[in-house]
């Protein structure tokens, strides 16, 4: 089943704007020259007017609400959802992912309501990376990778010649082949986080979905898992968004940013067009410079308080 | 990458079958009453052969009317608190649960002496009566892992501190209302009351209360396997089952209403026997793999092979006077169950 095979709505006019009615920035442009997309462009994910608040009375969060927010993603377009600790990027990422249904505004995913999907079907469309996966009885890495073939099983779910195949070549794409029979429980952070990102692969997704995935990782190994999303991004045609706080890394690889701060979506747009150095520097309460590099992305370095 | 088979499954639990067939020979020999290997495995064919009337009456009556349906109580209930002591692991995403630890076996005693204590004054036929005590057991275990449960919640997250902590006082506390009922109640006898608070196989059940054990069991544990695939995933984490497509409400539900089912079925035979739920599954992981698809299957025949072992031990050590299998298995339990918690901790 591949993801080009599926049904797509009707294709539409694609707009990358936090509010509709806003004119297409000239990033939008070199968004599709870099994927060398041919025809018109289709939304495969499209976040319109989403909103969610938290009931009060239940969890600590319970005055928290992420207002409306809109933007669209294309297949093989890579997406980060950025903002400080507390801005609501969690909470748009389950929104996307379906579990938990917008309190207005809706979340489409080829046409279809991610929140109204059947949890099977569901999860054979989206794969979630969770930011960390703590194991109760530790098992290997191929048997991990292996889980993600589990919305395609049918009862008690015995792993077919194919699934194994899949699995395997999953664990190859991420680089992480020679970790196949290695525990789960005695591998870096590094090599854990490229397993979990091959069971996600395992799943044959439409949309990728990442929450946090640098954060236990060091500096080579988190460039090394965006180049590794990049380069899926483009081979696999998934759409991939990623939830992070990592300023630099979303600007260096992103081709859309979704900037939130307290709850609210203050700009969408391509990297370029999103870092300004007084919006940034407000959202995340510190002095930083920002200088567009050699290659039209912002570079981002912070100068201190 | 060998990924687990249906061929391996069964393979596995022909291994163990086969070592619960030996097992249950051995402790048909074993007894107050002197029994030859010969002489069994004589009177084994006669009955296979469907040639009953041929047996001497002394073996007869030893071999067959007493001691082969407490082994196969034995296994029923070793199987079916092993079945509920992994299912209980997987629903709670802890490693240290078990009916017993949870003092949903205790919540089910207490179940089961409620209906014998309200049975004389309901006036009812007498399979409804037999009925009534594997019922208040089944509520009393539902309530009390309901209990235990909302203790231990907190915000969406069950703590597992806190859970064990909530178990470990329910089973006090239950064990003391029993204790209460027991010793104020008129005609209950202490023997009786060490049945309910140590678990013991040695008194006989009538005819309909086997039936009703096997296909509880049968029902209960089908259930829960049903639900092997998802449980493997949930111990990965419920928001990742969630997003790897498992229907976590209704497999929370199954899980739940089977495994209360199946420590009420065996409390209600055998009173509260301790740590088979925990030792029993633990031990299989070792032994084979985690993947539930597998543990499941052969937990179920390695607490049948512990229980038979258990209260083989229990018949025999101060033959002739008899020791109750909750004893026994609270002997190699206990210790088992603080290494367990130590390597958790270390």
């Amino acid at each position: 089943m591949s993801p080009s095979g599926r049904n797509v709505p009707a294709p539409s006019p694609v707009f990358f704007a936090a509010t509709p009615g806003e004119a297409p920035r000239p990033g939008d442009l070199y968004t599709q020259s870099r994927l060398g997309q041919v025809g018109a462009p289709t939304p495969r994910l499209s976040v319109e007017q989403a909103s969610y608040a938290y009931s009060a009375g239940g969890s600590q969060a319970s005055e928290f609400t992420l207002e409306a927010t809109s933007f669209h993603a294309r297949q093989g377009e890579l997406v980060a959802i950025l903002g400080p600790n507390a801005s609501g990027k969690s909470t748009l990422l389950k929104l996307i992912a379906g579990t938990f249904e917008p309190l207005s505004g809706r979340v489409l995913l080829d046409g279809f309501e991610t929140a109204r999907l059947d949890s099977r079907t569901r999860a054979q469309r989206i794969a979630v990376v969770l930011q960390e996966s703590q194991l109760l009885f530790p098992c290997r890495a191929w048997e991990f990778v292996l889980q993600g073939r589990h919305p395609y099983g049918r009862s008690l779910r015995f792993a077919s010649d194919a699934d194994v195949n899949i699995a395997s070549s999953a664990l190859e794409q991420v680089a992480a082949g020679r970790l196949a029979s290695r525990w789960m429980d005695q591998i870096s952070g590094g090599e854990k986080q490229r397993v979990i990102l091959a069971r996600a692969l395992a799943q044959q997704p439409l949309l990728l979905l990442l929450d946090e995935p640098t954060l236990h990782l060091d500096i080579g190994a988190q460039v090394g898992l965006l180049e590794n999303l990049r380069r899926l991004a483009a081979e696999n045609r998934y759409t991939i968004v990623v939830v992070t706080h990592e300023l630099a890394l979303a600007g260096e690889y992103a081709d859309q940013v979704v900037l939130l701060h307290r709850g609210k979506c203050l700009r969408v747009g391509p990297p370029a067009a999103v870092y300004q150095r007084d919006l940034l520097e407000q959202v995340f309460e510190t002095t930083l410079a920002v200088e567009l590099g050699p290659t039209g992305r912002p570079r981002v370095s912070v100068l201190g308080k | 990458m060998r990924p687990l088979t249906l061929k391996r499954v069964l393979w596995d639990c022909g291994i163990l079958l086969a070592l619960l067939f030996l097992v249950v020979i051995v402790s048909l020999k074993l007894g107050a009453v002197p029994v030859s290997m010969y002489g069994l495995g004589r009177d084994l064919i006669r009955v296979a052969l469907g040639r009953s009337s041929e047996l001497s009456s002394e073996y007869r009556l030893i071999v067959f009317d007493i001691r082969l349906p407490r082994i196969l109580l034995g296994i029923f209930v070793g199987a079916s608190l092993s079945v509920a002591g992994a299912s209980f692991q997987a629903l709670l995403r802890n490693p240290l649960a078990d009916p017993y630890v949870l003092g949903v076996s205790s919540g089910s005693a207490l179940g089961a002496i409620l209906a014998l204590v309200a049975a004389p004054h309901l006036h009812l036929s007498s399979l409804a009566s037999a009925l009534l005590t594997p019922l208040f057991a089944f509520l009393g275990a539902m309530a009390t892992i309901a209990a235990v449960y909302f203790l231990a919640r907190r915000e969406g997250q069950i703590d597992s501190g806190t859970l064990l902590l909530a178990g470990i006082i329910s089973a006090s506390f239950l064990s003391a209302v029993i204790m209460f009922l027991m010793t104020t109640l008129p005609g209950r006898d202490l023997r009786g009351m060490a049945f309910w608070l140590m678990g013991d196989l040695s008194t006989p059940l009538p005819a309909s209360y086997r039936w009703l054990l096997a296909v509880g069991f049968f029902a209960a544990a089908g259930a829960v396997y049903t639900t092997a695939a998802d449980l493997n995933l949930l111990l990965a984490g419920e928001q990742e089952a969630i997003h790897l497509g498992v229907d976590i409400t209704r497999v929370r539900l199954v899980v739940y209403v089977a495994a209360s089912l199946l420590t009420a079925l065996a409390v209600s035979v055998s009173g509260a026997i301790g740590y088979v739920g925990l030792l029993v599954p633990h031990v299989m992981r070792l032994l084979f793999r985690s993947d539930y698809r597998l543990l499941l299957p052969t937990a179920a025949l390695g607490g049948a092979i512990a229980v038979v072992i258990a209260d083989t031990l229990a018949r025999t050590v101060v033959a002739p006077t008899e020791l109750p299998v909750g004893a026994m298995t609270a002997m190699a339990g206990a210790p088992l169950f603080v290494y367990l918690l130590r390597r958790r901790l270390a």
